[in-house]
């Protein structure tokens, strides 16, 4: 006993701070796509996720980027398009909405610069209900939900219970019943074999409750897509207060994605401005 | 022999016109030849049955009721004819691998009765139902137990509920974007799968991954076995209310996982093995970032692991808990740690070389297993012991990178109607990956047998020689998979 007390006191805090503190990510690490407006962009094709499409109009190509549908592999950013297409370190990347997801660039003509160009973080966190900050406030209390991943994001939300991570020192914690929870994460693109139990779980958490969908595949289905044993994506059942992109998204993009949900990026700023 | 995988495909289009069953098996005398044998048996899809295989091989159990859920093929006196992949409410004559099954169409839900579940009955005897939905950060599945008092009498585990039809979903993709959703069955075995279907892929274009590349795929092999293995020994003290082992585990892996962030862009390490060879190069300073936190693990394993075996609370909660047998292990085809605790002596690495062992002068690998082990702290030990061989053989592979190309070209389009089958060791054991070209050099079928599909059955006769309380600790000492199991 005196020895693991002992070796406890010699590990000492391995806690980070973030999100008072940036979390800059490693000089690999594939964030958003960055497209370059006026460049020679890739072909839809490219995307293994289909997460690249285009259209054309009066103003010429333009070519969309969905970030809920991005599994961040990089194809994009490499060669012949890797002067097109760059793939940045941002991970904070969770919105309210799919279309808030949506990048649009024109290609072909440099005078127009980005549709849209990136996400309106201060305007996701703003969207949050009145009625969600009045009931919840500052805490939440997590129910997990499976709804047929592959594991990855699953173990991201598990990494946010180590002592890295350690999301119970703001509010945010898991917990066992979906009675107890004012909210799920879901992961996975919702089978079919899971559907009945993903709505049961989600109708057992009291109202308001926050639905957040985490990577790619809750967001949009991702590489899985809609099939004979796939919704494709979280929505097409319920409804969704907030996606998280990202295959998977890293734990700090996780805990960014649920302080949008409950409006609190405060965590965030107010502390960085000192 | 041993029963490797069971592959079905749908050739009705072919000038056979037929379904097809090929049952592949194994030597597994170790140190055997490095060779497959498959049994290939016609089907004719007007009646489509086979004899079923599985009171002789009861590693067939699962593969043949798979078969008959996607394709519809019978297995003729199988013990045990419940549906396996499709749930409640599928239509009956539905099968979603026929090729002229479109399986972009979502299935309509037709009314269902409550699943049969095998259960005992008689006197004082308890059902406890558990699941899908479970009460942790866990993957879905469904467990009933019977039980008296606190004796688990058995456990019937329902599995795929994770069922995604990836399999489905990869047939007609050009070899290039179908690899992406292999990367992307299961989140932990991230480079185990991607390489399996790397190798056979590379296997039907006749092309081999160039040295430097086989090197860093199996470093990045080692680096996906090490956390697994750490955060597993750490899991496992959750199993046992040990927590400063749970946290000290969840520690050790966080920092690996970080590192894998710094090597591949991810912190499950996709990105970086591709087609052909790898992605990404490990420069100097990656590679002594890599050696520091591999040092500072071997430590703090070692640390962790002495205080797990001094603290006799813990012990005495592993020991002869969740026994699985050896010749049960050898008859259900049990794969990886498990069978190595179990005293089967089975590693793919040396049985079906790949990556770094696949070149000229294979470093040397010692295969740990446990003669007369069985139990849950036997299954802890093979983790701790095979941890540290990762590290030793990390640093190997890293003394033998020599400068060189990290990539061969694959030919465009790729030979048409080859089949490649290779097999890894991925964390959770052997992985076999199948995979056939259509005519256009496209994917036409395409199957993986994760270890967790063999394993599962072994955790339900383990599960039966403990108590219901010890059932958390029995599954954490055994950590299969889900979505590898089921697609």
């Amino acid at each position: 006993m005196l020895r693991i007390l002992i070796n406890a006191l010699r590990t000492g805090v391995v806690t980070i701070g973030y999100p008072a503190e940036p979390s800059v990510p490693p000089d690999r690490f594939r964030g958003a796509p960055v497209l370059r407006p006026g460049s020679h962009l890739p072909p839809p094709s490219v995307c293994p996720a289909g997460a690249i499409s285009e259209f054309f109009n009066a103003e010429g190509r333009h070519v969309a980027l969905d970030l809920a549908r991005c599994i961040f592999c990089g194809r994009c950013a490499d060669d012949p398009w890797a002067d097109a297409v760059g793939m940045g370190r941002d991970f904070e990347l969770a919105a309210h909405s799919r279309d808030h997801l949506r990048i649009e660039v024109v290609a072909d003509d440099a005078a127009v610069t980005a549709a849209r160009p990136a996400l309106d973080r201060d305007a996701e966190a703003a969207r949050t209900s009145s009625e969600i900050q009045r009931v919840l406030g500052r805490s939440l209390q997590l129910r997990h939900l499976d709804a047929g991943s592959c594991n990855a994001c699953d173990w991201e939300l598990t990494a946010l219970l180590n002592p890295v991570y350690d999301v119970r020192r703001l509010g945010i914690d898991f917990v066992a019943s979906p009675r107890h929870a004012d909210g799920v994460v879901v992961t996975g693109s919702v089978t079919r074999n899971l559907e009945t139990a993903v709505r049961r779980t989600v109708e057992a958490v009291p109202d308001p409750r926050i639905v957040i969908a985490v990577g790619a595949c809750a967001a949009s289905g991702g590489i899985v897509g809609e099939g004979y044993a796939s919704a494709g994506g979280v929505d097409r059942v319920l409804p969704v207060d907030v996606y998280i992109p990202g295959c998977p998204p890293r734990p700090e993009a996780i805990l960014f994605g649920i302080l949008v949900a409950i409006g609190r990026l405060d965590a965030r700023r107010l502390q960085r401005e000192e | 022999m041993a029963l490797a995988t069971v592959v079905a495909t749908d050739e009705t289009a072919t000038p056979d016109g037929d379904l097809k069953v090929r049952y592949v098996f194994e030597p597994t005398a170790p140190g055997g030849p490095d060779r497959f044998v498959t049994l290939l048996v016609s089907v004719d899809a007007a009646r489509p049955e086979v004899p079923s295989l599985t009171t002789a091989v009861p590693a067939a159990n699962w593969h043949e009721r798979e078969m008959r859920d996607l394709f519809g093929i019978v297995p003729v006196g199988h013990p045990d004819p419940r549906p396996l992949v499709v749930h409640d409410g599928w239509p009956q004559g539905v099968f979603p691998l026929r090729k002229a099954f479109d399986g972009s169409r979502r299935v309509p839900v037709e009314p269902a009765d409550e699943f049969p579940h095998l259960v005992a009955e008689g006197e004082g005897v308890f059902e406890i139902p558990v699941g899908p939905i479970h009460a942790g950060i866990i993957e879905p599945g469904h467990f009933r137990f019977t039980s008296v008092g606190e004796t688990v009498l058995h456990l019937d585990a329902r599995l795929f509920y994770t069922h995604r039809g990836l399999e489905k979903r990869m047939e007609g993709l050009s070899p290039l974007d179908a690899f992406y959703v292999a990367e992307r069955i299961c989140g932990v075995c991230s480079v185990a799968h991607g390489l399996g279907y790397c190798e056979a892929l590379e296997q039907i274009a006749g092309v081999g991954a160039p040295p430097r590349a086989r090197l860093i795929r199996s470093i990045a092999l080692e680096l996906e076995r090490l956390y697994n293995h750490v955060g597993d020994v750490g899991n496992m003290c959750a199993g046992a209310a040990f927590h400063y082992g749970t946290a000290t585990g969840a520690r050790l892996k966080e920092r690996l996982q970080q590192l894998n962030e710094r090597l591949a862009g991810n912190r499950f390490l996709r990105g970086l093995v591709v087609p052909g060879g790898v992605l990404l190069d490990l420069s100097d300073d990656l590679l002594r970032s890599l050696a520091v936190t591999l040092q500072d693990t071997l430590s703090g394993l070692d640390s962790l692991m002495g205080h797990i075996e001094a603290n006799p609370s813990v012990v005495d909660r592993l020991d002869d808990t969740g026994i699985l047998q050896h010749q049960a292990a050898v008859d259900l085809a049990v794969a990886g740690v498990a069978a190595r605790a179990s005293g089967v002596d089975r590693d793919a690495r040396r049985d079906h070389p790949h990556g770094a062992f696949a070149g000229p002068e294979p470093p040397e690998l010692h295969v740990v297993t446990i003669p007369d082990g069985g139990d849950a702290m036997s299954r802890m030990t093979v983790r701790a012991l095979e941890a540290r061989e990762s590290i030793r053989l990390v640093g190997e592979f890293v003394r033998r990178l020599e400068p060189g190309p990290l990539q061969v070209t694959l030919p465009e389009p790729l030979p048409g109607g080859r089949i490649g089958i290779s097999a890894i060791e991925s964390p959770r054991g052997e992985a076999v990956h199948w995979l056939r070209t259509d005519p256009r050099g496209r994917v036409e079928r395409y199957h993986l047998r994760s270890p967790s599909y063999h394993n599962w059955p072994a955790v339900a006769l383990a599960a039966e020689t403990a108590i219901v309380p010890d059932f958390p600790l029995v599954n954490k000492s055994f950590e299969l998979c889900y979505s590898c199991t089921d697609r």
